[in-house]
């Protein structure tokens, strides 16, 4: 073995820096890595492995921590250090030793330092903060490696509270003679920008000046940052595209110098990042879009070598069409191109070709139908990797027609795969179809039991839990739900009376929730025996103690009758002693009711449907329990993290501004203050181990959404008064039908069958028109996401604020209606109107209505008489007039409503307030969405105006807001259900962050239809900034203080300081106050301090400091997230004031 | 963006390995062993594409040597291909009909050239003459210096 690497050696070129020949045989005789490599390549074992590289790790520890080691040796040490971490044995002695090196070696050594510090430490590692300095020094070195080496590391790794002391250097870097420092610079701050967005705030515009850079690379490298930017905000930089799409022209041109040609395709990598930046741009954007059509053209018909290169391109390039505004012509080339992946003989295209119409399927779902014969073939692929791939396009056209089949598949495939994150994935799928499309309730029992066993227990729980909800809530016909209930039951106990124990924890807490809640459907089957087959469960070893909890409650709703009390007293008995608190709870409670009929009947009624129950989440029944224990002298409770503090703070000295105030506020601290700021979300499931039995549900699941949960488990109270919180309380049932038996478990028990490979093409025919069923082009297609032609078999009964306009007709008559003798007048006129046009009323006069509700309501509507008056009676003026309303506007004036004429039909009560701009959204040729918000004292208002532009009446108007950030409600009585010709429409919503984030975006669909035509769709978005959030919070200093320690995120900057006034620190803040509605509670000297909230009670604190002609500003909020925004802002705010 | 970059051996031993995202140690081992087992239990003709958590691992076979890189979903796995081979293409070129032992031996070289390449996951130079310059005006130091190399190392 060792000749063999020997020769081998003697036969490596020069590589390292030693001369020729002499140098080979040195490296294999001499070098200590070159020994240590042959060695570990001599051991047979393992072991041997171990010890050799543990003797060699003690060596290197030796010699590196000996201070005659020169440094040549040291970089010598650390690469046989860095061979050893990599064989996976640690090294950290050498860690400081790495930094050491990068510190005082020669350039050479120092660049094997920077290497071993690079592989060594990640950005956590404390360790790194030694490194700054070195860093610092290397940037202003005049030798340029040194310069390279240490912008290389700070691109790779950089400890992100340290940036500010780099950031000039780098800055500076950008304006460097060599093209690869400012490349690399560029990098840099690519890299920071990731970490820490408001850091490099400020050089946007030096990120433009490398986009221009006249070398190639350096505009390459910026494409990076600009990709980033774009993905998060593509408004910003609309202007742009005009310059991406020459780079591109010019790039696919081949104007690029020679050497950034791979295989002689010009500069792909700039290709595909431009074709990204471009499908950013252009999404749901058409005026953008046409700007980029002729360069995809022209990149499309360039690129037809035949190359993996040039297929990148493409893949990209198709992706790009099928974002952007759609364009016909480029739609078929690219289809054509998707075409030649799919059916091309090298599998890695295919595999992109499937991926492609994955895409692109639900925009063009004849696409498939054209491919049918190839999705066939490669479902049946030995590639377990393209058969996933395949399922995962049928997955996108499954519709009522071909679900079973489709879902067969996707079973067979998971019987077969053993990768844990794929399983999790598909099981989430089948569910979600099966939910959707279910035949009849056999398929969807059956089909859910093989989910539950298959997925096991890693699937998402949301799974089984949405299942018993939508088995519990029902559906609209009660004969159906007793019969999908009914089905469940029979097939849960033909299963328990098969094999339970190899069934999954969670398919078994669902069964016996189904069986304790159901089983009395079943009339012929008895209690006892239901509760024979789960006590059965309770036995088995491999039965977790949160299952026998799940048990035990089912059991607890089914002991009724002789031989049930018998059972319940017998398990009970086992029980009450476990070891297990949740365990010995549920026993006591099976033995206290299933002894008592009456208590049991109260506690947990059967089949009690799903009122919600009240939860009072201020606890405030404990009120007096508190109040009487303050008084006793007990002392007030602190949220954990506070005591924490406060521990820390009696050990060490304090550095917090505000820790004096503390005791103070502590001692006159009442029963309101309890609402911590750590608001925990329950969870759901059985925590909490209850005594309150009247608090109990019993089949009623507890309405837990929204609840804030004011105690953490290590709350005082939790222990003396705990509260019940149990989501899913389980109960009995008996039944038995042997006839099911074997159809359930054909379902269940079904083992991996291998797909037989060749099958016949008639098969295969056979197939495909089961799959593509209901993909003809005459037919509209199902797709997920898209509106249901067909209906759903299982349609979730509508719950909660309902954002699409359903009853809006009726509400927003009887507001119209509510006697109000200020109002009659006005009223008549409207409920006239009302007749006239029979149901079509114009949307001004909804609006009117609209405006009007909420005075009525409010018995305030003389004193707003005028205001309102004179606006609601001039649009039925004109309608009298047998003029649609607002003809003034669109007729004279064909582009679209003015800000102005918008502005007027501003609901009423918002009328008074400021409005932000009225922003045009989208437009196309027969709406014109527009829209601004409205900033009140207590919440924002979003309202959206439609303009039919067109010469026909809209109708069934239906407005969907989302947001990942917001949480929109539909202001109730405003939705618009028709727009008449030339008219506008308006829609209010009221905006609360969900999650902070520097600027917040809704995202919006319109689905409208003419009287004649098909439904069309239009999407919107709009963007506002945090600040419209943002509220002044009053608070004395004493509250300040105590706030202050509550609260577990923060931020710390310096800003720049208004220094032009005589007081900067008042000046600035003034500043602030203005523009960001900040209220400053107190100005100490040379200390301010600040405070606000994000709508509705998100506090956020902020703390400034006047330090050497800078503002150090400290923000902390419960909030994660709000401080970084809030100081983004603050930063904003001050540059351009 | 790419995550990591792993070279491995037909027998699975690890020969260059390249976190681009800050990842625990812990985390590092078990991917590095779920990734040998699954690239080398791939049958041939199969894909260079798997699936790896909600990352995509993209990984082809130079010799007796694997590369395998990870991306992020959104990215283009044909382009990650054209990635690893550009990368054999530099350590080609600057090896000279580079083979596994010259990666072994001088893996710190192969770093260096990877650094020049890519630098925290993304491209950052696709000119193959300017890596090569970088790293040779690098290396030219080297030469500069006799008398550092005259002195043996130990």
């Amino acid at each position: 073995m060792s000749d063999v690497v020997e020769r081998t050696l003697t036969a490596l070129p020069s590589l390292l820096s030693l001369d020729s020949q002499s140098g080979s045989t040195r490296l294999s005789s001499t070098s200590k890595l070159g020994s240590l490599i042959r060695g570990i390549t001599e051991l047979t074992s393992k072991h041997d492995e171990e010890k050799l590289i543990h003797r060699e790790l003690a060596s290197i520890k030796e010699q590196v921590s000996s201070p005659n080691t020169s440094m040549r040796q040291m970089k010598e040490l650390m690469v046989r250090a860095i061979y050893c971490e990599m064989l996976g044995y640690e090294a950290s002695f050498s860690y400081i030793h790495a930094i050491k090196l990068a510190q005082q070696g020669t350039a050479l050594e120092k660049r094997v330092g920077y290497l071993a510090v690079s592989l060594f430490l990640n950005e956590s590692h404390e360790l790194l903060l030694l490194l700054v300095n070195t860093v610092l020094k290397d940037l202003q070195s005049t030798n340029l490696i040194e310069v390279c080496m240490a912008l290389t590391v700070v691109s790779q790794m950089f400890p992100k509270d340290m940036i500010p002391a780099i950031l000039p250097l780098v800055e500076e870097k950008l304006n460097h003679p060599k093209e690869i420092i400012r490349r690399k610079a560029v990098l840099a701050l690519y890299k920071f920008y990731l970490i820490a967005p408001n850091q490099v705030q400020h050089i946007h515009n030096k990120f433009r000046k490398a986009l221009c850079d006249k070398d190639p690379g350096v505009m390459t490298a910026s494409l990076h940052i600009y990709l980033q930017m774009i993905q998060e905000n593509p408004e910003g930089y609309k202007d742009l595209t005009g310059s991406f799409v020459t780079i591109l022209k010019q790039v696919v041109g081949g104007k690029l110098p020679m050497d950034f040609n791979y295989h002689s395709v010009p500069a792909p990598w700039l290709q595909i990042q431009l074709l990204r930046i471009l499908a950013f741009l252009g999404k749901n954007d058409q005026s953008t879009s046409e700007i980029m059509y002729e360069v995809l053209d022209e990149s499309l018909r360039r690129a037809e070598m035949n190359h993996n290169i040039t297929y990148a391109i493409l893949y990209e390039c198709v992706k790009c069409i099928y974002t952007i505004h759609p364009k016909s012509e480029l739609l078929e080339k690219a289809a054509k191109c998707i075409g030649n992946f799919v059916l091309s003989p090298k599998i890695n295209l295919k595999y992109l070709g499937l991926k492609a119409l994955t895409y692109v399927v639900q925009q063009d779902p004849k696409l498939a139908l054209q491919h049918q014969m190839t999705i066939i073939e490669c479902l049946d692929h030995p590639d377990l990797i393209i058969k996933r791939e395949t399922l995962e396009l049928l997955f996108r056209i499954t519709n009522a027609q071909n679900v079973t089949v489709i879902v067969e598949k996707m079973l067979e495939f998971l019987r077969v795969n053993k990768d844990d994150y794929t399983t999790i994935d598909l099981v989430g799928k089948v569910a979600e179809l099966a939910e959707k499309y279910a035949p009849d309730n056999e398929w969807f029992i059956e089909t859910m039991s093989t989910v539950f066993s298959v997925g096991g227990d890693m699937m998402q729980p949301d799974i089984p839990n949405s299942f018993l909800k939508l088995l519990s809530e029902g559906f609209d016909s009660v004969e159906e739900d007793r019969k999908l209930r009914l089905f469940a039951v029979d097939s849960y106990v033909s299963l328990l009376q098969g094999q339970p124990g190899k069934l999954p924890q969670r398919f078994l807490q669902v069964i016996s929730w189904v069986l304790g809640e159901y089983s009395y459907l079943r009339e012929e089957l008895e209690a006892a025996t239901v509760l024979r087959l789960l006590d059965k469960l309770l036995d088995m070893k491999s039965t977790s103690s949160e299952t026998k909890s799940w048990i035990l409650m089912a059991m607890t709703k089914l002991s009724e009758g002789g031989a049930g009390v018998s059972v319940a007293k017998e398990v009970s008995e086992t029980y009450s002693s476990s070891l297990d608190t949740v365990l010995r709870q549920r026993a006591q409670e099976l033995q206290h009711l299933s002894q008592d009929c009456e208590l049991r009947a109260r506690v947990l009624p059967r089949d009690a449907g799903l009122e919600p129950l009240e939860v009072d989440s201020s606890l405030s029944f404990l009120d007096g329990f508190v109040s009487e224990a303050l008084a006793a002298g007990a002392a007030p409770y602190k949220p954990p993290h506070q005591r924490q503090e406060e521990l820390a703070q009696a050990k060490a000295l304090s550095l917090e501004p505000y820790g004096l105030s503390l005791p103070i506020s502590m001692s006159s601290c009442s029963i309101a203050d309890r609402q911590s700021p750590t608001l925990l979300s329950v969870s759901s499931g059985l925590s909490g181990d209850s005594t309150d039995l009247s608090h109990k549900g019993g089949s009623k699941t507890l309405k837990l959404d929204g609840v804030k949960r004011v105690w953490g488990r290590e709350g005082y109270l939790a222990q003396r008064e705990p509260l019940e919180e149990s989501a899913h309380v389980e109960v009995p049932s008996p039944l038995q039908s042997p006839s099911q038996q074997g159809e359930a478990d054909s379902s269940h028990s079904q083992t991996p069958t291998p797909i037989p490979t060749p099958q016949p093409e008639q098969e295969k025919q056979q197939l495909a028109s089961s799959l593509f069923v209901g993909l003809g082009s005459q037919s509209s297609v199902c797709l997920m996401g898209k509106s249901e032609p067909t209906p759903q078999r299982f349609r979730r009964k509508a719950k909660g604020p309902v954002l699409s306009s359903g009853s809006s007709e009726q509400i927003t008559n009887s507001l119209v209606s509510t006697p109000s003798t200020v109002n009659n007048l006005l009223c008549d006129n409207l409920l006239d109107s009302n007749i006239t046009s029979e149901l079509a009323v114009s949307p001004l006069e909804q609006t009117s209505q609209l405006s009007q509700g909420p005075t009525v309501a409010n018995g305030a509507c003389d004193v707003e008489l005028t205001d309102s008056d004179m606006r609601e009676s001039s649009p039925s003026l004109i309608r009298d007039n047998g003029v649609a309303g607002a003809d003034q506007g669109p007729h004279e004036d064909p582009d679209g409503p003015k800000d102005l004429c918008l502005s007027t039909y501003l609901p009423a009560e918002l009328s008074g307030l400021c409005h932000s701009e009225i922003t045009p959204l989208c437009s196309n040729q027969s709406l014109d969405l527009s829209a601004c918000h409205v900033q009140e004292e207590e919440s924002l208002a979003l309202v959206i105006f439609i303009y039919n532009s067109s010469d026909s009446d809209i109708q069934q108007i239906l407005l969907e807001l989302d947001s990942d950030e917001l949480e929109v409600s539909c202001v109730c009585d405003s939705p618009v259900q028709e727009a008449r010709s030339h008219s506008v429409a308006v829609c209010q919503y009221s905006l609360t962050v969900k999650r902070p984030s520097v600027h917040v975006e809704v995202v919006g669909t319109v689905t409208y239809q003419f009287p004649v035509g098909t439904p069309q769709s239009v999407q919107f978005s709009y963007k506002l900034p945090l600040t419209s959030f943002i509220r002044p919070l009053t608070v004395s200093t004493e509250e300040y203080g105590t706030m202050w320690l509550d609260f577990s995120h923060d931020t710390k900057q310096k800003l720049t300081l208004i220094s032009d006034g005589q007081e900067p620190l008042a000046d600035t803040l003034n500043v602030l106050k203005k523009k960001l509605k900040l209220h400053v509670v107190e100005i100490i000297g040379m200390e301010g301090i600040v405070a606000c909230r994000l709508l509705k009670d998100q506090p956020c604190l902020m703390h400034c400091r006047l330090h050497a002609g800078t503002l150090s500003v400290w923000l902390r909020s419960p909030v994660p997230d709000l401080p970084d925004c809030l100081m983004y802002h603050c930063q904003r705010a001050l540059q351009e004031h | 963006m790419i995550r990591f970059l792993l070279l491995f051996s037909r027998q699975g031993k690890l020969r260059l390995q390249k976190w681009f995202t800050p990842i625990p140690e812990r985390e590092k081992k078990k991917i590095i062993r779920d990734m040998t087992t699954m690239v080398l239990s791939r049958l041939p003709r199969s894909c260079n594409f798997l699936h790896w958590k909600d990352l995509k691992v993209i990984y082809k076979r130079y010799a007796s040597l694997y590369f395998c890189l990870a991306i992020e979903n959104q990215e283009n796995e044909l382009i990650a291909l054209e990635v690893i081979h550009r990368y054999v293409e530099l350590l080609d070129k600057y090896f000279g009909n580079v083979c596994e032992l010259d990666i072994i031996f001088n893996f710190e070289k192969a770093y260096f050239i990877l650094d020049e390449f890519l630098i925290g996951g993304e491209i950052q130079e696709t000119s193959k003459q300017m890596v090569n310059r970088s790293i040779e005006a690098s290396d030219m130091l080297q030469e500069t210096m006799e008398e550092y190399m005259s002195k043996p190392a130990f």
